[in-house]
């Protein structure tokens, strides 16, 4: 195990990049803790799996280093760097048992077979397919594969990075849960430092300890689930992570102030000092309350989604989703918005433009 | 799963109707031939099995037998391995690749008699462009009309020549379905380049090298036209193969009866062979949907 | 350029070779070839290709080869669908024996086949005639397309067919419109097989026809015996035959990688 350092990493597809949306990743530093469970998440195409793949070698970034406990590993290949990864669709060694598929890592490496049994023996237990171990490759269903294919990224204890490149993609909704479960299991017992891509918040979020939030090549936030919900540092974030997401509402900032059609909305604390004109309001629909005074809005459409009930309202010509508990109130009717002052945010071309009250 | 459904035989109708008439007619013919003696002018004779009994205790047919077990035999051990190293050596993506294929199938769109042609006029000693290389400039004897050996060198090497492709193309079909993350996979497990031959690549070309082996088998077996108009089976009888001695009984001397008995025994051969074969390769092939766990 | 690129470089130099001579020999005439060893044709000439091109005896040879085996291909695909279609899609009495039997057909030796075939042809009037060879070339043509087309079809799921029916297609109308564009590769390569072996095939053709339906191949032989030795003009002639084939495998360049593979892998 070890501690990750990437720093100054650029990468681009092109042999010949000229403009910035010729690269893939823009300019990434980042430091993964040894023993941490990291989440790596946004949406397709924002250059998280090339992240990973620059990480376990696969490529070779166009600038930048790699380091592993402070040694730049940048040119090592991935057995040099002695990591494991996981990938999308399951890989399996057709034609070899499970224990074979799950020993060949280790056979690769010349562990001595009785340690090499234990140590398959210990992972099917963890993984629960001790009974499959006899199963030749090619009969497993497709869970079953990805169990495999996890199990065969866990089974050297040495490893100094396990990576998962959207590993639930292929496994039916019934088994995601339970799996996702067990890898966090996982996590608790080998203490492995885990990087876990996926565009899927749900899985980053219960997974990871740490998500690394990207778009576009770069990192928009880093920060436990709780941070990245309560206090998106980017509006992107903001509408990423959550459901329904941040709402957005257009404002005017006058002398460290902000109105929303002239009026005065109460923030969580002062606005950062040289900002004046426009800026948006952000704030989760979980933090609006409806009451007799406040906003005014109109109902547009209600939705019960089971845990809770959506009330989509209308301010003007901006779309607003408030959380409700209790009553709905009737399509078309009036409502009064309360926003929670502690939870509501200014946003500056994008990012956070807000300070917390100390 | 396939659902159960007997007017499926509707579909099947036309090409039963169509092999039936090539094949089922024929066939009757050559098994009526094979337990009669004709005289010509039509003229047949009931002979029982008696053909089948002499061919089996005759010399003749075990050489024939043992020089066709010997050519096929030869040309699968060389244009196999060959074909699956050269598939492994092509790139897998880029303007070469098309550029390749084209070159290498060229060779099998060649008419049979041109082949033979073709590599007549390249071995001639004095005057083809092989043939006067190795005499004159490797200064070593070759004159595939006098030495059998060089006889058998040339119509393997014009085998080889002319159906390698085939098993190069299979092959590099069945290398290009390889997905990456296989290639990847395997590097992060540390598998040396035999261990991802031996576990990824040769387990997904083994159903494409399957029907290689049998499309090769079955045409190596019944190859007449190159090797006839190559060396028409000689020097002496040591390039006849299964046949050509066939058409030199059948149409030289008109023993239609010991051919077609002759051309049935091999044709029982050939099935019992590929059918052997078949079986073993689909034994362990990938379960049905329902099977799997 | 990496060192393993110089196996399919040193492979393609192996199989142009006897390309190679064949076609500078074609560029020779027959006195020059005869004279003695030359790299290269000293005294071009065209008149080989003249003759071929002049002379009806050679150029309907071409002519004959190429109707019948467009005219095997043609019969080969259109029932060859119908049958790996139910092949791949339904279970019925008898499935797999008929499956197998019909892929010996391509195991039964030709050489021996030949004089049945010449009298049933003769017996039902179809000899000499372009259809006759066509059909006989069926007998190798339709196990194989039958089988490559079994491979493609099993490669579409039967959703596809599922969702037609519902969305309200007749069988026709879902099978030309929708099942035979999703599997046209396939359809590619199997054309491709049939027009391959059909043109390379000499026994059968030569066997089946005397004057009308005369392949080139047959012509060559025949001019080779009976012109005496004209070497020239049979290397001008086998030249020409390559030119068709490399054609087609023009076409169907792009399916090959993944066609060869014969559906699923």
């Amino acid at each position: 195990m070890a501690k990750i350092t990437l720093s100054k990493l650029q990468h681009s597809y092109y042999a010949d990049p000229q403009e910035p949306k010729d690269y893939a990743l823009k300019n990434i530093n980042l430091d993964w803790d040894d023993g941490g469970a990291y989440a790596l998440l946004g949406p397709s195409g924002c250059g998280k799996s090339t992240l990973l793949n620059i990480i376990s070698g696969l490529l070779t970034p166009t600038h930048g280093q790699v380091l592993f406990d402070d040694k730049n590993v940048t040119q090592l290949t991935p057995a040099e760097r002695n990591i494991a990864q996981v990938f999308q669709f399951p890989v399996i060694y057709d034609t070899m048992s499970v224990f074979d598929n799950l020993a060949f890592p280790l056979r690769n490496r010349g562990v001595k077979e009785k340690v090499l049994k234990a140590r398959v023996h210990e992972i099917a237990k963890m993984l629960e397919i001790t009974n499959l171990l006899k199963i030749r490759g090619s009969r497993l269903s497709p869970d079953n594969k990805q169990k495999v294919s996890m199990g065969r990224g866990l089974v050297r204890e040495d490893v100094n990075i396990v990576m998962f490149d959207e590993p639930l993609t292929v496994i039916d909704p019934h088994l995601k849960w339970k799996l996702r479960s067990k890898l966090k299991e996982l996590h608790q017992k080998v203490r492995a430092t885990m990087i876990y891509v996926t565009h899927d918040q749900t899985e980053a979020l219960t997974f990871a300890d740490q998500v690394v939030v990207m778009q576009d090549g770069d990192i928009v936030q880093i920060g436990t689930p709780v941070e990245l919900f309560e206090r998106p540092a980017h509006t992107f974030v903001g509408h990423f992570i959550g459901s329904p997401g941040m709402n957005i509402l257009p404002c005017e900032i006058n002398n460290g102030a902000a109105f929303f059609n002239g009026k005065k909305i109460q923030l969580e604390g002062p606005i950062k000092p040289d900002i004046e004109g426009t800026a948006e309001i952000g704030i989760r629909p979980e933090f609006i309350s409806l009451s007799k005074s406040g906003i005014e809005a109109k109902v547009r459409k209600v939705a019960d989604v089971g845990r809770h009930k959506i009330v989509e309202a209308m301010l003007g010509d901006t779309r607003i989703s408030v959380i409700v508990e209790g009553e709905l109130p009737a399509q078309g009717s009036s409502v009064y918005l309360n926003f929670q002052p502690n939870q509501t945010r200014i946003y500056h071309d994008g990012w956070i433009a807000s300070e917390q009250k100390r | 799963m396939k659902t159960i459904n007997q007017k499926a035989w509707l579909f099947v109708i036309p090409v039963l109707l169509l092999v039936a008439f090539n094949a089922l007619i024929p066939i009757m013919t050559v098994v009526n031939y094979s337990v009669q003696e004709t005289f010509g002018n039509n003229l047949f004779f009931w002979q029982g099995l008696d053909w089948f009994e002499q061919l089996l205790n005759s010399e003749r047919f075990y050489s024939a037998l043992g020089r066709q077990f010997l050519f096929t035999g030869t040309i699968l051990a060389i244009e196999i391995p060959l074909g699956v190293i050269i598939a492994l050596a092509m790139p897998r993506k880029g303007f070469w690749v098309p550029v390749c294929l084209v070159l290498m199938a060229l060779p099998m769109l060649i008419p049979w008699n041109v082949v033979g042609a073709m590599w007549n006029i390249f071995t001639l000693p004095d005057i083809g462009l092989l043939g006067y290389f190795i005499n004159n400039v490797l200064g070593i004897e070759y004159n595939m009309t006098q030495s059998p050996v060089a006889a058998w060198v040339t119509i393997i090497a014009m085998d080889v020549w002319h159906w390698t492709s085939l098993v190069v193309l299979l092959s590099y079909a069945g290398l290009v379905s390889i997905p990456d993350a296989f290639y990847q996979a395997a590097k992060i497990d540390g598998a040396s380049n035999f261990a991802i031959f031996r576990y990824i690549q040769l387990p997904k070309m083994k159903r494409v090298l399957t029907i290689a082996i049998l499309l090769r088998f079955m045409d190596s077996f019944n190859i007449y036209t190159e090797p006839f108009v190559l060396t028409g089976g000689g020097p002496g009888n040591s390039t006849t193969l299964l046949s050509i001695d066939l058409v030199k009984i059948a149409l030289g001397q008109f023993d239609l009866g010991p051919a077609a008995a002759m051309s049935l025994i091999y044709f029982a051969i050939t099935l019992l062979v590929s059918w052997l074969f078949y079986t073993l390769m689909t034994k362990d092939d990938e379960p049905k949907r329902g099977d799997r766990i | 350029m990496k060192k393993r690129s110089l196996i399919p470089i040193i492979y393609i130099l192996f199989l142009m070779l006897p390309i190679y001579w064949l076609i500078a020999m074609s560029f020779k005439t027959t006195g020059e070839i005869l004279s003695g060893f030359s790299l290269f044709p000293q005294n071009w000439t065209f008149e080989n290709y003249k003759v071929i091109f002049t002379d009806p005896t050679w150029y309907r040879g071409y002519i004959n080869s190429i109707i019948y085996v467009t005219l095997n291909t043609i019969i080969t695909v259109t029932v060859a669908l119908p049958a790996a279609y139910a092949f791949s899609r339904y279970r019925f009495l008898g499935d797999k024996q008929l499956f197998f039997w019909l892929l010996t057909n391509r195991m039964a030796p030709t050489a021996i086949f030949a004089l049945p075939f010449f009298q049933l042809y003769s017996a039902v009037g179809l000899f000499d005639t372009h259809i006759a060879v066509a059909l006989a070339h069926t007998l190798f043509n339709v196990p194989l397309a039958v089988w490559i087309l079994e491979g493609f079809m099993s490669g579409v799921p039967k959703e596809l067919d599922e969702t037609a029916y519902v969305d309200g297609y007749s069988f026709p109308k879902f099978f030309g419109k929708i099942f035979l564009p999703t599997i046209a590769s396939g359809v590619g390569v199997t054309a491709f097989f049939a027009f391959m072996f059909s043109w390379v095939e000499l026994l059968l053709a030569k066997t089946l026809t005397a004057v009308a339906a005369k392949p080139i191949a047959a012509t060559m032989t025949k001019t080779a015996s009976s012109a005496g030795y004209e070497l020239g003009l049979l290397a001008a002639a086998g030249a020409l035959t390559i030119i068709p084939g490399a054609i087609v495998i023009y076409f169907v360049r792009n399916y090959i990688a993944r066609g060869f593979a014969l559906g699923r892998v």
